[in-house]
């Protein structure tokens, strides 16, 4: 291991920069994702800020070379704080034909594109759809273009070590990893743990990537391809010891940090589907945590499983996309019903049916609102960064626990597989929210309630003296009798409603950042809070007029108690979201406000610019 | 268990105080007193007993027994009791459910629950009929019925209840009728008894909707000629006079025999439900559907050597713990790379 960490150091003349945004594009079958999550790891780890984007095909393999196998990571890194991964892209590496024509739009002129050389032949170029060798017509003179030989290299680099031509191909992209490490002066230490870590068993595997990557390296460093390389200092964060998470991720670990604090056991029921599979993935391993998780024979399984183990005292969830969020309607109302604790996650992509199954989306707000039969209310909250992710899930947890409701979690694709820093909290900064089972027969009756939150006891099989029936049948207040009685069904009815209503008292005021009051609010919600902070940051940046606010709202049932008030503070409401106009449809309806949407639809977030072109087309330059 | 400490169980410690509303006459009424009676018996406390069901008037069960009950959605009790399970190996847990509940919009959960071999009790109730929906044909409604919604007869060819069971590979399948009470309370014993999970399916008589649903097996006259009863050990005879059997037949197949002269009971199959292979208990479930053949009641099979699943799930977690120690959350969330910032 010693001898490997040794990096050469550069001598080219270096160049201290403030931030970059590079992005990793090639054929699904090149280990993009892999290339562009080590490149994020290696950054992170140097004390970047970051955000990523990883964006892969819904094929696992369309024909390779292809226009839709095209896989792309970008990452934004920085020495200040990053709020999106950027609009544009200062770095683009591209493996083969297609994802240069699939990418080069984003690349900013004078930007450095890096192009795999040797497949740029004539069946490379067809598979791609073009006619003519971009490499040669001076169709890229506006880009620094560095045609490297990635695959003739990384052949030579390995050949002594006696695998077959497939299997030093598949290292080409640690190649081009190892040109990325030189010319931003990054260590490729991480990254040579990490191969022998994955390939441990594979040592002849792992030589040949690590080999790959120095080659790589190396190949700048000699033949000075690049005249100058860069520096991009460690942002300044806040004190703390950091890793990296994901959407996914930071869920799976609120959700055992959660359990933990509850002092109950985690069961997860699912069903796997992109792009939530993840998160069963991970909470598959924390077998040492106690975890329970039932891979279901479909949502409606995964769901009424987890309602079983809720009613049998665990802390119960499920975890799923849009299309298993519907199919696990019916039993939301069930447990709105039996008034059991459940947490629901929907990583959001776009719809509809199997719609873009890789894609981000925001389109499944009202279905979390509304999409029962019924009067079925529960509480729903969502998260707004990748990290944000964890504590989102823990707050959840302790609602669904308070108030005996399922709640619903919305994060999205774009939030799922999106990486940022994250500091890592010591365990006394989350408060434990002990779960209590009900124990005393005396006065027991299962919907009696408390008179604070209106939450009916828990009161789980294997009990002495509290065996009771539960359903989905109307009950009677109290004895949880089957009734069907009017005015008790429109009691029960209210009752259920003011529970969740009552959520209320455990959610914050809403404050917008910026401006307390003046010319515009940005009203928004989820995973869009990235683009509109930074796009506020831009307008400050060029000391543009206005007096603006931001209200991210992470409780979307019930609303912050004051949210009417401060709407009323300012002159227009703008409601960005990644759909057709959802939250704006329920401010409009609840406020009467006059809000303004702004919708795009397109499987991907707002870009920076978008954002600052509509704020200047309500409240001018 | 302390057994010995157990307050001694009744009856009546099963019935609860909610007025039992199926209709005068049905056949539920019968399986719930034969549940009712069987419960106290088997040495385990009230609050042990979950009893889950879906929809329909079968799945009205868990109201009327004093136990811990979930009446969940159409079709999902066995998901539901999965997860029961699931959570807490110890409860002794029970699936109420009719044969449009578990065959047709629940059927993929009846499989997969059998299949994993979950340790709970199915007790499908089939009056081949939806009750509750007043009267529409079901998924073991006879080829050709009429019914509401098949004026002219049904097109669907029937599933065979334990036929299905055998196929998902259920550790324990047997059948029973409303009316043999005695039967019908040694079955729900075995039953009990056994860990994996159990299947039975119970003939039942909608009185509203398809009267004498099973009448042609059930009438005195008829039944020893109909239907044969399994018992494990036992060669395979029946007939008013216990002149028939069923014997082997070279090819493997089998056949109707009449006792006397050349044949014996010696020359029958001898019942074994302990067969660790299901395909025997399958042709004896399929051969009521050829002429001259009986119809099968009784234990099938109960092959118990299966681990259930609750327990490989949760002695996964204990090998994990065992060899990892317990998780440390402080580490897990510090696992991976990290850094620190100044
Ligand atoms: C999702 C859903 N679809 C349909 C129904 C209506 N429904 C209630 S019970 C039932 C059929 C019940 O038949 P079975 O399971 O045989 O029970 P039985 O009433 O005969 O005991 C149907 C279709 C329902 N309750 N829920
Ligand atoms: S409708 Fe049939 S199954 Fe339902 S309660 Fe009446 S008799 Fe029983
Ligand atoms: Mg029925």
């Amino acid at each position: 291991m010693s001898t490997l960490a040794e990096t050469p150091i550069s001598k080219a003349k270096r160049e201290v920069i403030e931030q970059a945004v590079i992005r990793f594009a090639g054929d699904s079958g090149d280990g993009m994702q892999i290339t562009g999550s080590q490149f994020t790891n290696t950054v992170a780890l140097y004390g970047n800020d970051i955000a990523t984007f990883p964006d892969y095909p819904a094929e696992i393999r369309a024909p390779a070379g292809t226009l839709p196998g095209v896989s792309g990571y970008q990452l934004h890194f920085s020495s200040s704080d990053v709020h999106t991964p950027g609009d544009l892209v200062d770095v683009l590496i591209a493996m083969n034909p297609a994802a240069l024509k699939m990418n080069l739009a984003d690349l900013k002129p004078n930007g450095i594109l890096i192009v795999n050389q040797d497949s740029f032949k004539e069946n490379d170029l067809r598979k791609a759809q073009m006619s003519a060798n971009p490499l040669e017509d001076h169709s890229l003179d506006k880009y620094r273009l560095f045609s490297v030989e990635a695959q003739r290299l990384t052949r030579n680099a390995l050949q002594h070590l006696g695998i077959d031509a497939k299997a030093m191909d598949r290292c080409k992209n640690f190649f081009a990893l190892g040109m990325c490490y030189w010319l931003y002066n990054r260590s490729m230490d991480p990254t040579f743990r990490w191969i022998d870590d994955k390939f441990s068993k594979k040592p002849l595997i792992a030589e040949a990537n690590k080999l790959a990557l120095k080659a790589g390296y190396s190949y700048c460093e000699a033949t000075e391809a690049f005249q100058v390389s860069y520096e991009i200092p460690p942002a300044r964060l806040e004190k703390g010891i950091y890793r990296s998470l994901s959407g996914n991720q930071a869920v799976a670990l609120g959700f055992v940090t959660a359990a933990q604090k509850a002092g109950l056991t985690l069961f997860l029921g699912s069903y796997p589907i992109t792009p939530a599979s993840d998160i069963l993935h991970e909470l598959s391993q924390y077998k040492d945590f106690g975890v329970l998780t039932f891979q279901a024979e479909d949502e409606i399984a995964a769901i009424t499983s987890s309602i079983g183990a809720s009613y049998a005292g665990a802390l119960a969830i499920t975890t799923t996309s849009g299309p298993g969020m519907a199919l696990k309607t019916e039993a939301l109302g069930l447990a709105v019903m039996t008034e059991l604790p459940l947490v629901i996650v929907d990583v959001q992509r776009g719809g509809p049916s199997t719609g873009l199954p890789t894609k981000t989306e925001q389109a499944d707000l009202l279905q979390a609102l509304f999409g029962r039969n019924s009067e079925a209310p529960i509480p729903v909250l969502a998260a707004s960064t990748p990290s944000d992710c964890f504590w989102v899930v823990v707050e959840a947890c302790r609602i669904a626990l308070k108030y005996m409701v399922p709640v619903i979690v919305l994060t999205d694709g774009y939030l799922a597989n999106g990486a940022e820093p994250w500091r890592i909290p010591t365990l006394d900064e989350i408060p434990a929210f002990p779960a209590a089972h009900a124990k005393n027969p005396e006065g027991f009756l299962p919907y009696k309630r408390d008179p604070q939150t209106l939450a009916r006891p828990w009161a789980i099989p294997g009990t002495p003296g509290l065996e009771h029936r539960i359903g989905g049948i109307e009950k009677q207040d109290g004895t949880g009798n089957v009734n069907y009685e009017p005015l008790n069904h429109e009691n029960m009815v209210r009752i259920r409603a003011a529970k969740v209503a009552g959520v209320v008292q455990d959610i914050p005021d809403a404050v917008p950042v910026g401006d307390p009051d003046g010319d515009l609010l940005i009203v928004a919600w989820g995973s869009t809070s990235g683009s509109i902070t930074a796009a506020l940051n831009g307008r400050r940046a060029k000391g543009l007029p206005g007096r603006i606010g931001h209200l991210h709202l992470r409780h979307l049932n019930p609303l912050p108690a004051n949210l009417g008030e401060v709407l009323k503070r300012y002159k227009k409401i703008l409601v960005p979201e990644l759909n057709m106009g959802q939250l704006i449809w329920v401010l409009r309806a609840k406020y009467l406000v006059d809000a303004i949407g702004m919708n795009k639809i397109q499987g991907r977030p707002f870009m920076q610019n978008e954002l600052e072109v509509k704020i200047e087309e309500l409240i001018g330059k | 268990m302390t057994t010995d400490t157990l307050p001694v169980l009744t009856k009546k410690d099963f019935q609860t105080d909610q007025e039992v509303r199926w209709c005068p006459g049905c056949g539920d009424y019968a399986i719930l007193a034969a549940v009712q009676a069987v419960f106290p018996e088997l040495g385990i406390p009230r609050e042990k007993f979950v009893v889950v069901s879906g929809i329909g008037c079968s799945s009205r069960f868990p109201y009327y027994m004093n136990t811990y009950g979930f009446h969940s959605i159409h079709g999902r009790a066995p998901a539901v009791a999965t997860g029961i399970k699931i959570a807490n190996p110890e409860l002794d847990v029970w699936v109420a459910t009719g044969d449009g509940d578990a065959l047709a919009i629940g059927g993929n959960h009846t499989i997969h629950a059998l299949r994993r071999n979950v340790g709970v009790k199915v007790l499908l109730f089939n009056n081949r009929i939806y009750g509750l929906t007043k009267g529409q044909y079901s998924p073991t409604s006879e080829f050709h019925k009429k019914t509401k919604s098949t004026p002219y007869g049904s097109p669907d060819r029937p599933f065979n209840p334990v036929s299905l069971a055998i196929g998902a590979e259920s550790t324990f399948v047997a059948r029973s009728v409303d009316v043999f009470q005695q039967h019908l309370k040694d079955t729900l014993k075995h039953a009990a008894a056994h860990k994996g999970s159990a299947f039975i399916e119970i003939l039942q008589n909608c009185n509203i909707f398809n009267d004498g649903a099973w009448t042609t097996l059930t009438e005195k006259d008829a039944r020893s000629e109909k239907i044969i009863q399994l018992e494990h050990g036992k060669p395979l005879v029946f007939g008013k006079n216990r002149d028939k059997g069923i014997r082997r037949l070279p090819d493997g197949d089998i056949e109707v025999v009449t006792l006397g002269g050349d044949i014996t009971e010696k020359d029958l199959i001898v019942h074994n439900a302990h067969h660790p292979r299901p395909s025997y208990a399958f042709l004896l479930s399929h051969m009521e559907h050829r002429p001259g053949f009986p119809t099968p009641i009784g234990v099938l099979r109960a092959w118990d050597d299966l681990p259930r699943y609750e327990d490989v799930m949760n002695e996964q977690v204990q090998e994990v713990i065992a060899k990892k120690g317990p998780g440390d959350l402080a580490s897990l969330l510090r696992s991976g790379d990290t850094w620190e910032v100044k």
